[in-house]
């Protein structure tokens, strides 16, 4: 009995499996074919059902008018998916903070209202943000540059971020502060000291959410950048011409989702240690 | 010297209703109420997390609401066990030694003396999630008192701990309390027999209110009001209505509890007040069991008795089952009085 349980339970967790990586495996391989191996039907194993041949790969390194340029885009998704995700976080965790532990009120606006003010930021479909956003970035001369993208993807992860820890403070006993404060901290100090020391976990989940919104954006990333500042889904996209590079664009897809991948290996490495298991009840 | 001047909150739950008392460096103080009846909002006004609408607090003449919490010099242990969970027991004792601005060095090795004196020489390095729940509370306990507080607070500091381990604190606490022999010691409680163990004096809270302060023994003995009388009775006093007809004293259905040595007030309606000791097995009054239990080595009996219903503490263990009737006798020496509207008017004759 507890046998054909767990045969049936791995054979789940194995379609699910099979169900989840085939994307990145039908990408990989891919990304190892030519022109012929592409259009000639699905397959997977390569010198088996295909001859192999690097030209995808070789395209994103070479260079001139043969290669693409990945590294620009890189560069420009990660100081914009990083500088917006921290400044997010900080942001959020003190906003989150501020609105878990104090009665805020002004007329009939409460606390419930502020925090749905933030969350309700992420409610609209992003298209009705799209032309505010451009009109506004083109006022200020931030189309197309990396500290207009900054300013729309922090408007667009610090939702998250109050969200996430918001629930996260809600968590912690509001007598930690007391005590801290009877021990003598200030209220700041009291944040400092000993909340903030007992919310890694919950950052680190916020930071994750943050990293992969940011990282992942495509819409806003097209509508607000030309040529100047391409960010990866972008440049993705664009190797889209008349002929579609198959090759080129599974290698230039698995390089985008790489950094994110090992972003969540070592949160999972740091989450099993046991270091970010709640330490509340 | 602690003293309160009319203390009110607005505190939705239970506000505080004009609250005077004095408070004298070196004593234990217990504050016994029931749940909800403000020993906890009472604390955490003395301690500034929660606001007062009116009325005044001093600390040796200086107005301590104008202080900050963190300057207050008071200590606080709370009923859930408290600790910081990122630091290790030792650096947890240790951080309001390093708040006032002591050395690193020196607040450790103080710190380390007051694990040692709640008996948790040995733990320094442990983090508190790693310990139980009675080890969580000593760290609590040892963070409050190595502070040497001006006032220190603790509100039901035994509750969530299991039976076993709240009678082995309480044993010890007395002696824990004294290294803070030069401060106000306020201990809340909802259990009688801790308040009168531990308790210097006893201050009886009712509905937000102050009902009772004095001496334990006398007002376990002499309590009064009614609510006094019921909040500091464990088992629990039975009050039943009576009156006293041409100067005799009767049960409301024309039971006569028989000769005592009570002065009786005028004739006129009465509550007559029985205590768990004032009835025993034996004697001539017909009781049915509606409710049996056990506390420790004693047990305690809910009667319905033909005057109202009453609970009986009988000595040592006895096996009663619901609905056995049998033969109680009632102490008339042993009764109360109280007035209709819930005065003590008990008077004996020499």
């Amino acid at each position: 009995m507890r046998r054909t349980y767990q045969t049936a339970k791995y054979l789940c967790l194995l379609g699910w499996s099979t169900f989840v990586v085939f994307p990145f495996l039908w990408a990989l391989s891919t990304s190892f074919k030519d022109a012929n191996a592409v259009t000639s039907g699905a397959t997977y194993i390569p010198w088996l059902e295909f001859e192999p041949s690097t030209k995808g790969w070789q395209s994103l390194f070479a260079s001139g008018s043969q290669g693409i340029n990945i590294v620009t885009p890189f560069i420009n998704s990660t100081m914009v998916t990083l500088i917006a995700s921290v400044i997010s976080l900080i942001l959020g965790t003190l906003a989150a903070y501020g609105l878990s532990r104090y009665q805020f009120r002004a007329g009939f606006v409460k606390n419930s209202d502020i925090t749905f003010f933030f969350i309700s930021q992420r409610i609209m479909p992003p298209i009705v943000l799209a032309i505010p956003f451009f009109l506004m970035l083109k006022e200020i001369g931030g189309l197309d540059t990396i500290a207009g993208l900054v300013l729309v993807y922090i408007a667009l992860l610090l939702p998250i971020a109050v969200w996430v820890m918001i629930d996260f403070f809600g968590s912690i006993p509001p007598e930690l502060d007391e005590m801290a404060m009877i021990d003598g901290c200030t209220p700041i100090g009291a944040f400092f000291r000993v909340i903030l020391p007992n919310s890694v976990a919950g950052i680190v989940v916020a930071g994750m959410f943050c990293l992969i919104f940011g990282w992942n954006d495509f819409f806003f990333a097209f509508i607000l950048t030309f040529t100047k500042t391409q960010l990866l889904p972008v440049a993705i996209v664009s190797l889209n011409s008349s002929v579609t590079p198959w090759w080129s664009l599974s290698a230039f897809a698995l390089i985008s989702v790489t950094p994110l991948a090992l972003v969540a290996v070592v949160v999972e490495r740091f989450m099993s240690r046991g270091s970010l298991a709640g330490a509340f009840r | 010297m602690l003293t309160l001047e009319n203390l009110s909150t607005s505190d939705p739950k239970v506000p505080l209703q004009s609250l005077s008392a004095h408070f004298e460096a070196g004593k234990i103080y217990t504050i016994l109420g029931r749940t909800g009846a403000g020993k906890t909002e009472l604390l955490r006004t003395l301690i500034g997390l929660d606001e007062i609408s009116e009325g005044a607090v001093h600390l040796d003449g200086d107005d301590l609401l104008r202080t900050p919490i963190r300057a207050r010099q008071m200590a606080m242990v709370y009923q859930q066990f408290i600790n910081y969970p990122h630091l290790n027991v030792l650096d947890n004792v240790a951080f309001p030694l390093r708040r006032k601005g002591q050395g690193k060095a020196v607040a450790r090795a103080r710190a380390k003396e007051a694990l040692a004196l709640v008996g948790l020489a040995g733990f320094e390095t442990r983090m508190p999630p790693e310990l139980s729940g009675g080890q969580q509370q000593r760290v609590a306990l040892a963070r409050a008192i190595v502070k040497h507080a001006r006032i220190l607070l603790m509100d039901e500091p035994l509750a969530n701990l299991d039976y076993k381990l709240r009678e082995q604190l309480r044993e010890e606490f007395p002696r824990l309390l004294h290294e803070n022999a030069e401060g106000i010691i306020l201990y809340s409680t909802t259990e009688p027999a801790e308040a009168m163990q531990l308790g210097d004096e006893l201050i009886v809270m009712h509905e937000g209110r102050i009902v009772a302060q004095g001496d334990p023994g006398s007002l376990f003995d002499a309590p009064p009001t009614v609510d006094v009388a019921r909040v500091i009775s464990d088992p629990p006093i039975s009050i039943c209505a009576g009156e006293v007809t041409d100067g005799v004293l009767q049960f409301a259905d024309g039971f006569l509890p028989g000769q005592a040595d009570l002065i009786l007030p005028p004739d006129g309606p009465v509550q007559i007040a029985i205590r768990p000791d004032a009835l025993s097995i034996g004697g001539d009054i017909e009781a049915r069991v509606s409710l049996a239990e056990f506390s420790g080595s004693d047990t305690i009996v809910h009667l319905n008795l033909p005057f109202g219903n009453a609970v009986m503490l009988v000595d040592g263990i006895h096996e009663f089952h619901n609905g056995d009737t049998l033969n109680v006798a009632l102490d008339p020496n042993a009764l109360m009085l109280f007035s209709q509207s819930g005065n003590n008017i008990t008077e004996r004759a020499d």
